[in-house]
């Protein structure tokens, strides 16, 4: 692409040499306007971390007392930014195995007509909004979750995840975590199923002319080949599941407890879901303070995404 | 058993038999139980099936084959149980959504409605929010790309690249908190506009059109743009008459995929926009509703017929999801219809 953009700049510019040095006005003014554009885009992300931050800066710099809850701005943010990872973990370690499965399928395994129909549905899994999701979880999954609910608090209620007691209504973090690993299932699925497809034939028809069965192919030559864009794709999964909000905001009945029980009534809020369900109602202090638990979401988005990044980008020069 | 040459192999039917014949077993085996129900069914029977198919093929075919066949079925149960979450979701929410969708539905606002009313405001401010957004989202976007790929090169292009990147991260009630500081700033706190929704929308568009945007620009062959030179073009005559029109139809795909993706958007609006009952299509100009919003204030503050306002929320999902997937459709038409064939 590179060399594409060198060879194409050449000859804009041995053309503006033959035009007697000078380069038409319309040239000047469309690539000032695209300059303009880019120049743009990059004002505007400064612009959000600018704004955020003076919206932010009465809510840092007021002392305990003043912030709702009367409690320091750190001992505001830290349990909801405890339920933004939890259930963001809870939604990345259950949808990476799925999307792993479904990328195969999709790239290796299903008939080939079945290939146009299935990348739609994935597609489809990924346009659906969020209030959509929120509505099923609250009045689908929820409900239907209650029975498997009781049933691990009664067999695996040991284990500190499944403690209970279990809720009755539906509205835990569990449920909240499956909602959003449905959600994240097809970003994921989206990049492995990418490179899995771009696999050296030459890699795979090799190891089938050795003998290999499709499964050792696969384990061999396509997974080994897909592993840091699995990677990627699951912090870019876990970069949407941090961010989401609707979802979790119908979905957790919340209660501002910091624990690791997934299944009981009280959940640990997330910053997003915190925002949604305080900010139509605050004035004054409050807003401030919910722009900076904002501000410390966008900066825990950010590490994620530029790390899955940084990834991405070290595979691309192997 | 070696896995010779000679070795068996197991018959065609195999697969779809012994998902049969483990589907029956596992029926019978619930039903002794007394704990039959769908869900258990089918873990059931994958289990079964994966059991029956590893010892059998492991007896004809040889430990190797044996462990291909269970992959494979792992796989492909994997992919159905991916697919049982968005079956279920279209059908509840044609189920729950129809009974709530009416004329009045879509033509009446809730505006001193007791009972309710209709949802036509959320209508209209869903449109223009959106229709403003990509107003401001696809000119500025498709410049970007435009720059990227064909003015390219730099440090303004390789910063703008990275920070496109960062964008597509943003999570969207950043977004929507990012518009209410801007205009927070200049009009006072507690301010809510349609024209905030925009903004707010157009920051999470317009990385997906400058992304979509740049792939199609991408393919578009050089030795096109070096004919159009070679006939004295200038530059800017060469992307607009050559370049544009032969990405046209991928360029559209991606803006209308660009819209699809936000039009349903929810958090960033219930803080920009706010929640009305009576049409407002001016965007400069007090609190706007939208469908998203809309689902979500009645589902969070039903009326005094609460399966009314659950109703009333149903319909406004499915009333977008039907945008959403005829959005999608149309710009996979359109691209199959009108897309250049490049060689």
């Amino acid at each position: 692409m590179e060399a594409r953009a060198d060879t194409t700049t050449n000859a804009g510019q041995l053309l503006a040499a033959a035009s007697g040095g000078r380069r038409q006005w319309g040239d000047r003014i469309f690539s000032n306007f695209s300059v303009a554009a880019a120049v743009t885009i990059l004002a505007l992300l400064a612009g959000v971390a600018a704004f955020l931050l003076i919206q932010a800066a009465p809510a840092i710099t007021a002392s305990s007392s003043e912030l709702p809850g009367g409690k320091s701005l750190i001992d505001y943010i830290a349990p909801l930014a405890f339920g933004t990872v939890l259930a963001a973990t809870i939604a990345v370690i259950l949808a990476v195995p799925l999307a792993v499965a479904v990328a195969l399928f999709i790239s290796h395994i299903a008939p080939r007509r079945l290939l146009l129909p299935l990348g739609y549905m994935v597609d489809l899994l990924a346009a659906i909004p969020s209030i959509v999701y929120g509505l099923w979880g609250i009045f689908v999954l929820g409900p239907a979750a209650v029975g498997p609910m009781r049933w691990l608090e009664e067999k695996l209620g040991f284990i500190p995840f499944f403690e209970g007691p279990a809720s009755v209504t539906g509205r835990t973090m569990l449920v909240a975590g499956l909602v959003l690993t449905v959600m994240i299932l097809p970003i994921v699925s989206a990049v492995a199923r990418e490179v899995f497809s771009q696999t050296p034939r030459k890699l795979q028809e090799g190891a089938l002319a050795l003998g290999a069965t499709r499964w050792e192919m696969l384990r061999m030559t396509v997974l080994p080949f897909g592993k840091s864009s699995i990677i990627s794709g699951a912090m870019l999964g876990l970069g949407r599941a941090l961010g989401e909000t609707m979802a979790v905001t119908i979905i957790l009945s919340v209660s501002g407890v910091v624990t690791f029980n997934l299944i009981s009534q009280a959940n640990p809020s997330t910053i997003a879901a915190n925002i949604a369900l305080d900010f139509p109602e605050s004035t004054g202090l409050a807003i401030n303070t919910l722009i900076a638990s904002g501000l410390v979401l966008f900066a825990i988005t950010l590490v994620t995404n530029l790390a899955a990044r940084a990834i991405i980008a070290r595979q691309n020069i192997q | 058993m070696n896995p010779t040459l000679e070795s068996g192999v197991l018959p065609d039917w195999s697969t779809y038999g012994v998902v049969a014949a483990s589907a029956v077993l596992a029926a019978a085996l619930l039903l002794a139980a007394g704990a039959f129900s769908v869900a258990l069914l089918l873990i059931l029977t994958v289990l079964v099936a994966m059991v029956v198919t590893y010892t059998w093929s492991r007896r004809v075919e040889g430990p190797r084959r044996a462990k291909d066949r269970l992959v494979t079925l792992a796989i492909v149960a994997a992919f159905g149980l991916a697919l049982i979450p968005l079956l279920s979701l279209i059908f509840e929410v044609a189920k729950r959504g129809i009974p709530g969708l009416s004329i009045e539905f879509l033509t009446e606002s809730a505006r001193g409605q007791i009972g309710g009313g209709g949802a036509a405001h959320a209508l209209v401010g869903t449109l223009v929010i959106t229709g403003v957004a990509a107003l401001i989202s696809i000119p500025v976007g498709l410049m970007a790309a435009i720059y990227l790929t064909e003015y390219g090169g730099g440090r303004l292009g390789r910063a703008l690249t990275f920070f496109v990147d960062v964008m597509t991260g943003i999570p969207s009630i950043v977004a929507g908190l990012f518009a209410y500081a801007l205009f927070a700033l200049f009009l006072g706190p507690g301010i809510r506009l349609g024209v905030m929704g925009s903004v707010a929308l157009s920051v999470l568009m317009i990385p997906i059109v400058i992304r979509t945007s740049e792939e199609v620009l991408k393919i578009v062959p050089n030795h096109l743009r070096e004919a159009s030179y070679a006939l004295g073009t200038p530059k800017w005559r060469t992307i607009t008459k050559v370049v544009l029109p032969t990405a046209f139809a991928g360029l559209i795909t991606g803006m209308m995929i660009a819209v699809a993706r936000i039009i349903g958007e929810t958090a960033p609006l219930l803080v920009t926009t706010g929640v009305v009952d009576s049409i407002n299509s001016n965007p400069f100009s007090g609190r706007m509703q939208n469908l998203a919003v809309y689902a979500y204030s009645e589902y969070r503050t039903p009326g005094v017929f609460k399966q009314a306002s659950y109703d009333r929320a149903w319909a406004a999902a499915l009333t977008l999801i039907v945008i959403v997937m005829v959005l999608n459709l149309v710009a996979r038409l359109i691209y199959r219809r009108y897309r250049t064939e490049i060689r």
